[in-house]
C-alpha cells in the first residue's frame, strides 16, 4: 500500500516585547541573571491579581497574521484554558479559543500552499528545572524547581491546516514563516533558546496505485487518527520526524492496524518516542476570561498596524527577479539577513547594479561585513570606467592577433570554434585585461568570417 | 464619621467587652499599631477614620484568609488597590473581617473561623458573605468598611445589621487585590452607618485602575457634593413581582411604608414589572460557580500551604457545579445558556429603568436566620438570594439602607437599584431619606 503523508504544524513564537503579556514585568527570560527576578503578583498568579493585556503584543500578533495573509477579526477575546501543571500558577493559561485575532491565511511554497488556520495570542508558562540538590545534611534528592521569569511572556501560536505533504515541504514552509517573522522584527525565532517551538500533527492517508491524491483533503477524507510530535527544536528534526513517522505509521497501517492517537517526542538519532496516550480529547473547559473585556480592532488601529508591515521576503524576491536577478539567487538572498541588507543598500544607491551585486553575493565574491555597499559600487564603477569598449581600438588589437596566428585561424575555420577563447585571451593580455569581453567577442566573430 | 483618637480607645474597649462573642474579626490589629498608623496618617479626606476590610482583600504583610483554611496562613506580598487608596486617603485599618469563605454563602456560617453573630440577636446569623464587616459597623467596632458584593454580599448583611451598604456599578471600583469569587460579578463597595459616609468612601475608592482591565474610565462624580441634589420629579418603580409570595409580610409592609417618605422628597412612586426572579437565580448559580471553579484552580496545595481538602462543603459544591457547567458537552446547555439569560436580564433592567430612575425592592425575603438553621440546606440557602442575584449579572448599582424594624426588634432593610453609574442619585436618595428617618441611627444593645 502507498500512503500520502498529511501534516499540520503548530508553531509557537515568543514575542520580544519590552514587558510581559499581562503585567509590567520585564520580558527577557534568557537575559535574566537569576531565576524568578522578573516576577510580580500577576505573573505569579497570586490571589487577587488581575491580567491587563499588553497592547504592543496584540499588535505584533496581528502583524504576524497580516504577514501570513490572514483575515483579522474585528472583535476578539481571551479565554481561559484549564489544565493542571506546576508551571501554570493560575491553573489556567490565558489563550484564545474560538475568536483568535487572525484566521484563514496562506503561505506559498514551491510544493504548494500551506493554509494558516489561525494565529492567536497567549501567555507562556513558567519553566521547570528538574535537578538533584542537597539541602543541609540531607542526601542529594531530586527536586523540581520553577522559574517564573518566563511565566506570562507573550506567545503567538500559528496553526496550519494539514497541508504539509513532505519533510522538504515542511522545511521550506517553516523557514519561510521564520524569515517572515524575523523580517517583522517581533521575535528572534531562536529555536535553541525556545523562542520558536514546533509541533507536528502527522497521519497517513492511503492512496490508490499511481494516483497521488491532491491536498488539501476535505475533513471527511482525513484519517481517523493523528500523532502529535512535540519538542522539535530544528527544521531538520521536524522533517526527520515526518520521515520517521511516515515509515513507522505505514508499517502499522500495512498490518491493517491504526496507529495509536498519542503525543510523541522527537529524540535526535532515535526518531519519535511515545510520551503519553491521549484518551479522547482533553477537556480544557475553555470559557471567556472575565478579567479581560473583549478587544475591538478598529479600522484605525488596524491601519496603524498595517503601516508597520515591512516589505516581506516574497515581495523583495519578486522585485529582485524583476530587476534581472535569477530566481534561485533571489531566494538565497531573501533568507539571509546580511545579504538582504546589502542588496537593499545597493538598490538605494544604484538600482542598475542590483543584478551584478546579487550575482556577486550568491557567488560569495563579496565579503559581507568587510565590504560596504558603497565601496563595492565604487570598485565596480572604477573597473567599468577602465574598460575598453571602443570598437575601432579593439578591432585594431584583434586584427593584429589574427594576422600573427594563421594556424589558429585555420583551426577555427575548420569548425573548432572554441579556439575563439585563445584570441580573447591574447586580447586581454594586450589590453592588460581592460577589453570588454562581450564587445570583443562580437567583433571577433565578424572578423573571422 | 468620627476621626478622633479617642474613638480608637472606644473601639478597643468595645471589642474587649463583646468582640469575641460576635466573632466578626479574623484579624484584629494591635491597638499600638493602629495608633502608630493614626499618628502618621496622610492628610486625606478620610484622615483618622477607622475602618475594616472584608478578609477578601490582600494586604501586604497582614494575613489574608478569605475565611478559608486553604489560605489560613497567607501573608500577601502586595496591596489591593482599594486598600492602597484608603490608606492614602488617611483611613486607619483596624482589621480583616469574617465572611463566608471565598464569598460562598449569605450568612457567614460557611467559614473556617466560626460563624459571626448578629449583634441584634446573637443566636442569629450576621448575613453574608460580608458578615463580619457589617457586624463590626453595627456593633460599634469600626466606623466604616469595605465590603465585596458578588450576589448580595454587601446588601444582605447590611439588611440584617441595620447599616448602609453600596453595591457599585461593575467596573466602578478596582478589583485588583480582591480575591476573586466570580470575576464578572465581583464588586468592591463601601459599608457604613449612612449613605453620606458611603459617598465619602466611594469618592476615595472609585475610578479606573491600570491594574484592572475591567475598571471603567467613566468619570468619577463628587458623590458628597451631590448628596443634597433635588430629587423632585424622580421616579421610583416598585416591581410587583418582587413583593409577591415568599416575602415575609412584615418586611413587605415595612418597605412599602417608605412610599410616604419618598413622596415627601418629591419622588413619584409607581408600580412596574420586572419578571426576572426565576431567571436571575438560575443564571447566577451557573455563571458564578463556573467562574469560581476556574478562579480557585490555583489553590492546588503547591503554593499556599493548605491543599484542596481544606475547602468547605459549600465551596466544593460550587466548584463541582461550575466544573460541570464548563465541561465539554455541557457548556452549551449550562454556561452558554446562562450567558444568554444574562442578556435577557440586562434587557429586562433596561426596560424597567426606562420607566423609572430607581427600582425599590427587598433585600432578603426573611429576617436573619438562626445560626445553623439553613446552613445544612444548600437549596434553601441559595433561594434566599432571590432579590440580590439579578443586579450583579447586569452590573447595575444598588444601595441597601435601613427601612425599619420587625415587632421582634430585628432590622429590615431595602434596596434602591439604579442604572449603571447612577451612584450619585442612589446616594442622594439614601442620604435625604436618612435626613427624615432615624432607623440607621439605632444601635443594638450589647
Amino acid at each position: 500500500m502507498t500512503y500520502q503523508l498529511i501534516c499540520g504544524a503548530e508553531i509557537h513564537v515568543e514575542l520580544n516585547t519590552k514587558s510581559k503579556m499581562f503585567c509590567g514585568c520585564k520580558n527577557d527570560p534568557f537575559g535574566a541573571t537569576k531565576p524568578n527576578i522578573y516576577t510580580c503578583p500577576v505573573c505569579l498568579g497570586m490571589p487577587g491579581a488581575l491580567p491587563v493585556p499588553n497592547k504592543k503584543a496584540i499588535e505584533d500578533c496581528i502583524l504576524i497574521g497580516l504577514a501570513l495573509g490572514c483575515k483579522i477579526a474585528r472583535v476578539s477575546k481571551f479565554d481561559r484554558k484549564h489544565y493542571f501543571y506546576p508551571d501554570l500558577p493560575k491553573g489556567y493559561q490565558i489563550s484564545q479559543y474560538d475568536e483568535p485575532f487572525c484566521y484563514e491565511g496562506k503561505v506559498e511554497t514551491s510544493f504548494g500552499p500551506v493554509r494558516i488556520t489561525r494565529v492567536h495570542m497567549e501567555e507562556d508558562t513558567a519553566k521547570m528545572h528538574h535537578e538533584t540538590i542537597s539541602v543541609g545534611a540531607r542526601h542529594a534528592s531530586p527536586v523540581s524547581l520553577i522559574d517564573f521569569n518566563r511565566s506570562s511572556v507573550p506567545l503567538v501560536e500559528i496553526v496550519t491546516e494539514p497541508d504539509i505533504k513532505s519533510g522538504e515541504m515542511a522545511k521550506e514552509f517553516l523557514k519561510k514563516v521564520r524569515d517572515i517573522i524575523r523580517a517583522l522584527g517581533v521575535s528572534s525565532c531562536d529555536m535553541e533558546k525556545g523562542s520558536m517551538r514546533l509541533e507536528a500533527n502527522i497521519s497517513l492517508s492511503p492512496v490508490g496505485a499511481g494516483s497521488s491524491r491532491p491536498l488539501p483533503l476535505s475533513p471527511s477524507e482525513l484519517p481517523n487518527y493523528k500523532v502529535e510530535v512535540k519538542n522539535i527544536n530544528s527544521f531538520r528534526f521536524f522533517a526527520n520526524s515526518l520521515d520517521f513517522e511516515f515509515k513507522r505509521q505505514s508499517e502499522i497501517l500495512d498490518k491493517g492496524e491504526t496507529p495509536v492517537q498519542e503525543t510523541r517526542g522527537y529524540r535526535d538519532g532515535r526518531g519519535t518516542v511515545s510520551q503519553r496516550v491521549k484518551e479522547g480529547a482533553a477537556d480544557y473547559r475553555y470559557f471567556p476570561d472575565p478579567d479581560i473585556p473583549p478587544i475591538l480592532v478598529s479600522e484605525e488601529w488596524l491601519d496603524s498596524i498595517k503601516a508597520r508591515l515591512p516589505q516581506l521576503p516574497d515581495d523583495i524576491a519578486s522585485e529582485l527577479v524583476a530587476s534581472g536577478v535569477p530566481a534561485s539567487a533571489a531566494k538565497i538572498i531573501v533568507t539571509n539577513a546580511e545579504m538582504m541588507e546589502f542588496i537593499t543598500q545597493v538598490k538605494k544607491l544604484d538600482p542598475k547594479s542590483v543584478r551584478f551585486a546579487a550575482n556577486d553575493l550568491v557567488n560569495k565574491k563579496i565579503e559581507l561585513g568587510k565590504l560596504t555597499p558603497e565601496q563595492y559600487l565604487k570598485d565596480r564603477q572604477a573597473k567599468s570606467a577602465d574598460k575598453i569598449t571602443n570598437e575601432a581600438t579593439l578591432t585594431d588589437h584583434l586584427q593584429k592577433i589574427i594576422t600573427a596566428n594563421p594556424n589558429i585561424v585555420a583551426e577555427y575555420k575548420a569548425g573548432k570554434t572554441t579556439v575563439s577563447a585563445f584570441f580573447i585571451g591574447q586580447l586581454m593580455r594586450a589590453t592588460a585585461g581592460h577589453a570588454d569581453p562581450s564587445v570583443a567577442n562580437k567583433l571577433l566573430v565578424d572578423l573571422l568570417h | 464619621m468620627r476621626n478622633d483618637i479617642s474613638r480608637i480607645d472606644e473601639i478597643y474597649s468595645n471589642f474587649a467587652r463583646y468582640g469575641d462573642k460576635l466573632n466578626a474579626f479574623i484579624t484584629l490589629r494591635e491597638q499600638k499599631q493602629v495608633l502608630a498608623d493614626f499618628a502618621h496618617a496622610p492628610n486625606g479626606p478620610l484622615k483618622g477614620v477607622t475602618y475594616v476590610l472584608k478578609d477578601a482583600y490582600v494586604t501586604k504583610g497582614i494575613k489574608t484568609t478569605v475565611a478559608s483554611n486553604v489560605l489560613g496562613n497567607f501573608i500577601p506580598p502586595y496591596d489591593a488597590t482599594v486598600y492602597r487608596k484608603m490608606t492614602e486617603a488617611g483611613a486607619i485599618l483596624l482589621g480583616k473581617m469574617n465572611m463566608d469563605a471565598w464569598g460562598h454563602g449569605g450568612s457567614t456560617e460557611n467559614t473556617d473561623f466560626g460563624p459571626s453573630h448578629n449583634p441584634w440577636d446573637q443566636k442569629r446569623v450576621a448575613g453574608g458573605s460580608s458578615g463580619g464587616t457589617a457586624v463590626a459597623i453595627a456593633a460599634n467596632l469600626a466606623e466604616c468598611a469595605i465590603g465585596e458584593d458578588t450576589g448580595g454580599s454587601i446588601r444582605n448583611p447590611a439588611d440584617w445589621n441595620n447599616i448602609t451598604g453600596l453595591k457599585v456599578t461593575y467596573g466602578r471600583v478596582s478589583r485588583y487585590g480582591a480575591i476573586a469569587y466570580a470575576s464578572s460579578f465581583d464588586t468592591v463597595g463601601p459599608m457604613a452607618h449612612t449613605a453620606a459616609d458611603c459617598a465619602a468612601i466611594l469618592s476615595v475608592i472609585a475610578g479606573e485602575d491600570p491594574y484592572d482591565a475591567t475598571s471603567s474610565p467613566h468619570p468619577v462624580d463628587d458623590y458628597v457634593s451631590h448628596l443634597s441634589d433635588s430629587l423632585n420629579g424622580k421616579v421610583i418603580g416598585i416591581p410587583t413581582e418582587m413583593f409577591d409570595k415568599g416575602l415575609d409580610p412584615e418586611i413587605k409592609s415595612t418597605i412599602l411604608a417608605s412610599k410616604a417618605i419618598w413622596e415627601k422628597l418629591g419622588i413619584k412612586v409607581i408600580e412596574i414589572s420586572l419578571p426576572i426572579a426565576d431567571l436571575a437565580l438560575a443564571a447566577y448559580y451557573l455563571i458564578a460557580p463556573s467562574e469560581t471553579s476556574s478562579n480557585l484552580g490555583r489553590y492546588d496545595g503547591i503554593r499556599y500551604g493548605n491543599d484542596r481538602s481544606h475547602f468547605t462543603d459549600e465551596t466544593m459544591r460550587r466548584i463541582m457545579i461550575g466544573t460541570y457547567a464548563l465541561s465539554a458537552g455541557y457548556y452549551d446547555a449550562y454556561y452558554r445558556q446562562a450567558q444568554k439569560v444574562r442578556t435577557l436580564l440586562i434587557q429586562a433592567y433596561a426596560k424597567a429603568h426606562s420607566q423609572c430612575d430607581v427600582i425599590l425592592m427587598p433585600i432578603m425575603p426573611t429576617h436573619a436566620t438562626k445560626i445553623g438553621e439553613i446552613v445544612s440546606d444548600p437549596l434553601a440557602n441559595l433561594l434566599a438570594d432571590i432579590y440580590t442575584t439579578s443586579q450583579n449579572p447586569v452590573g447595575v448599582p444598588s444601595l441597601a439602607i435601613p427601612a425599619g424594624f420587625s415587632q421582634s426588634g430585628l432590622p429590615i432593610g431595602m434596596q434602591l437599584v439604579g442604572s449603571k453609574f447612577s451612584e450619585s442619585l442612589l446616594l442622594a436618595m439614601g442620604h435625604q431619606y436618612q435626613q427624615i428617618t432615624d432607623w440607621h441611627t439605632r444601635s443594638p444593645k450589647l
